[in-house]
């Protein structure tokens, strides 16, 4: 057999290894880079600093941002896990006819036909202080007062958030459990297993892949988040994202550069975590 | 040994809407028998075996295991254990965990559960592979550890749907043979489906051959071989010539057709002038040469193509090629009549 010349190898990978190298390793360069310059109100000035770290980790506010981001990363997280699983699981295995599975997947999916702006505008009349919300539960007489809670506030920040993200973790986990074998179950069910022994033993351990995709998927979302923590918490809450935002329009660059670069290592310490626990190259 | 208990189906069935799977079947088997469920796909050979597994509900009739009446019981409560088709090995459990599945839904504490599964795997020859995961294995061994998974809860009959058709030729023939040691050490009841007629002929105590939701003849597999109950049986297990009843003149009033063995069969070449009552002339269509046997197709005009199993040495003293006229004959106590 003959070698391919190794230069040809080269060529086939060059499409590939140059869009990488142009929209994602030139723009970290570039942010790693930047996040050692020094700035001032109008210009950023190249340097070699490392005063836009020491500034940032030196701040009580930034790890009170850090302990909110990653706060909101795990309710949201436990939250889809929960929602998504049993959306899966229902569609998976209790709805029989493919045709209907297909469509009821597809329902899932029709949020997805609009920005994720409108959907989070749209929960605005809904919880609002004389929203939809309100009024239904003063008029059936349960509440006096309207619920302050329902809008801007943590709590309308994580329900836009598991509105906007739990079919990440649905679509994963469906397709781990669309994989398991249907004989699988009867062969437990032949054990004497209960239908929650069923879930635990056999279902849930065959999920794990999609649960760690799902998971990838929701946690990286919501701690790079700063649109849905602006809107949804109207300026009460903070997050990362929104922290460098903030910087940004301040046109302080190299302070968000410095503040992505250790989003940036935080996030892929957590996939990383997240990877050594489950192997997910079954699903790939 | 404690008395192992008869299994009896009465008028069992199942309907899937308007579809008759399994049509009021009756049958009896024998406390510790060799069951083989025979029949072409579609022949509600495997939904009996999954009613009697509690994997499918029966829409009628009943499943008695020795004096209890088990068709309505969870799969688990029945004292049957099931071996699936392929084997449907905890794909994330190691063989042991496989093996100790049913006791740990039980309750049983990790330790006695892992000792007496490591026992079970020892009865089948798997104890090197404990720790191995099921995708580690070869088609043989998971065989193997699905056996001792099915039998750890100590069955008193054990279904096996078509066990050996994951199997490559020489591997089917050596698990056919443990399975069949295995049963006769056991002593319990194994019930085992299949399409494949050597299978049921090699294994079973009784065979069961099942047609269009029917069972079309239940006896041990000699009786079903020597005296087939229908052309369609006659045909299925193979070996057999179905002719009608009027060609092979075997009188009057039996039924409308009859069937003779291809290895009762004599071929001579060339057509000799006492063609009558116990032979016919037609061209060879096709031999094929088996080694121990030599297999002749032949062609008579207005019936389906005929064989004939002859010795290498009957073959040899009158040979025919394809092509060429010949006649055959046979014996007048050779001639079975079918019943159908």
């Amino acid at each position: 057999m003959n070698r391919v010349k190794s230069w040809v190898t080269y060529l086939q990978v060059a499409p590939l290894a140059l869009v990488f190298l142009l929209f994602l390793i030139v723009p970290i360069a570039t942010i790693v880079v930047v996040s050692f310059f020094d700035y001032n109100t109008t210009q950023i000035i190249p340097a070699f600093l490392l005063q836009n770290y020491e500034e940032l980790l030196l701040s009580p506010v930034t790890w009170r941002t850090y302990q909110q981001t990653i706060q909101f990363a795990l309710i949201t997280w436990a939250l889809t896990l929960l929602i998504g699983f049993t959306v899966a699981y229902f569609v998976a295995f209790h709805v029989r006819s493919p045709t209907m599975q297909t469509v009821l997947f597809l329902l899932c999916t029709i949020p997805f036909w609009t920005s994720n702006v409108i959907r989070m505008i749209s929960w605005i009349p809904f919880l609002g202080r004389h929203g939809l919300a309100n009024t239904t539960l003063m008029n059936l007489g349960l509440i006096k007062e309207p619920l302050e809670f329902l809008l801007y506030s943590d709590f309308s920040v994580v329900l836009a958030y598991v509105h906007l993200y739990t079919l990440f973790m649905v679509v994963p986990i469906f397709n781990s459990m669309m994989r398991i074998d249907r004989s699988l179950l009867e062969a437990a069910r032949d054990a004497g297993a209960t239908g929650w022994q069923t879930l635990l033993n056999v279902i849930l351990p065959l999920c794990k892949p999609g649960i760690a995709i799902g998971s990838i998927f929701v946690v990286t979302i919501v701690m790079g988040d700063f649109v849905t923590v602006r809107m949804m918490s109207g300026g009460l809450s903070a997050s990362v994202g929104l922290m460098m935002a903030n910087a940004m329009s301040l046109l302080q660059y190299p302070a968000a550069a410095a503040n992505a670069v250790i989003l940036l290592l935080l996030v892929l310490f957590i996939v990383a975590a997240m990877m050594r626990l489950v192997d997910i190259r079954k699903e790939l | 040994m404690a008395k192992q208990p008869d299994i009896e189906l009465v008028s069992l069935t199942k309907r899937y809407g308007e579809t008759v799977a399994v049509d009021s079947i009756g049958l009896r088997i024998p406390a510790g028998s060799y069951c083989c469920l025979l029949g072409p796909s579609g022949c509600g050979k495997t939904t009996t075996l999954r009613m009697i597994a509690g994997h499918e509900e029966a829409s009628e009739g009943d499943i008695i295991l020795g004096n209890e009446n088990i068709t309505d019981l969870p799969p688990a409560a029945r004292g049957t254990a099931m071996m699936f088709q392929s084997y449907a090995l905890f794909p994330h459990l190691d063989c042991t965990d496989n093996v100790a599945f049913s006791l740990k839904m039980r309750g049983i504490d990790k330790d006695t559960r892992r000792a007496r599964a490591v026992e079970m795997l020892k009865r089948v020859h798997m104890d090197a592979y404990a720790g191995r995961l099921p995708a580690q294995l070869s088609g043989g061994q998971q065989q193997r550890v699905a056996l001792a998974r099915a039998l750890i809860t100590d069955p008193q009959v054990l279904l096996l749907d078509e066990p050996l058709s994951a199997l490559d030729p020489f591997l089917r023939i050596r698990m056919r043979e443990e399975l069949k040691s295995l049963q006769t050490r056991l002593g319990i009841s194994f019930i085992h489906v299949t399409h494949s007629q050597d299978e049921a002929m090699a294994l079973a105590d009784l065979v069961v051959v099942m047609n269009g939701g029917r069972i079309e003849q239940a006896a041990p597999p000699r009786e079903v071989f020597n005296r087939p109950a229908s052309a369609f049986v006659a045909k299925f297990i193979g070996g057999h010539n179905v002719l009608p009843a009027a060609v092979a003149r075997a009188g009057a009033g039996e039924g409308p057709f009859v069937a003779i063995r291809a290895d009762r069969l004599s071929v001579q070449a060339g057509t000799s002038g006492d063609a009558g009552v116990t032979s016919l002339q037609g061209v060879a269509r096709s031999v094929e040469y088996l080694g121990s046997t030599v297999q002749v197709g032949i062609d008579v005009t207005g019936l389906e193509t005929l064989s004939a199993t002859l010795s290498e040495a009957r073959f040899d003293a009158s040979p025919v090629r394809p092509g060429e006229p010949v006649t055959l004959s046979w014996k007048p106590e050779d001639v079975h009549v079918l019943g159908r």
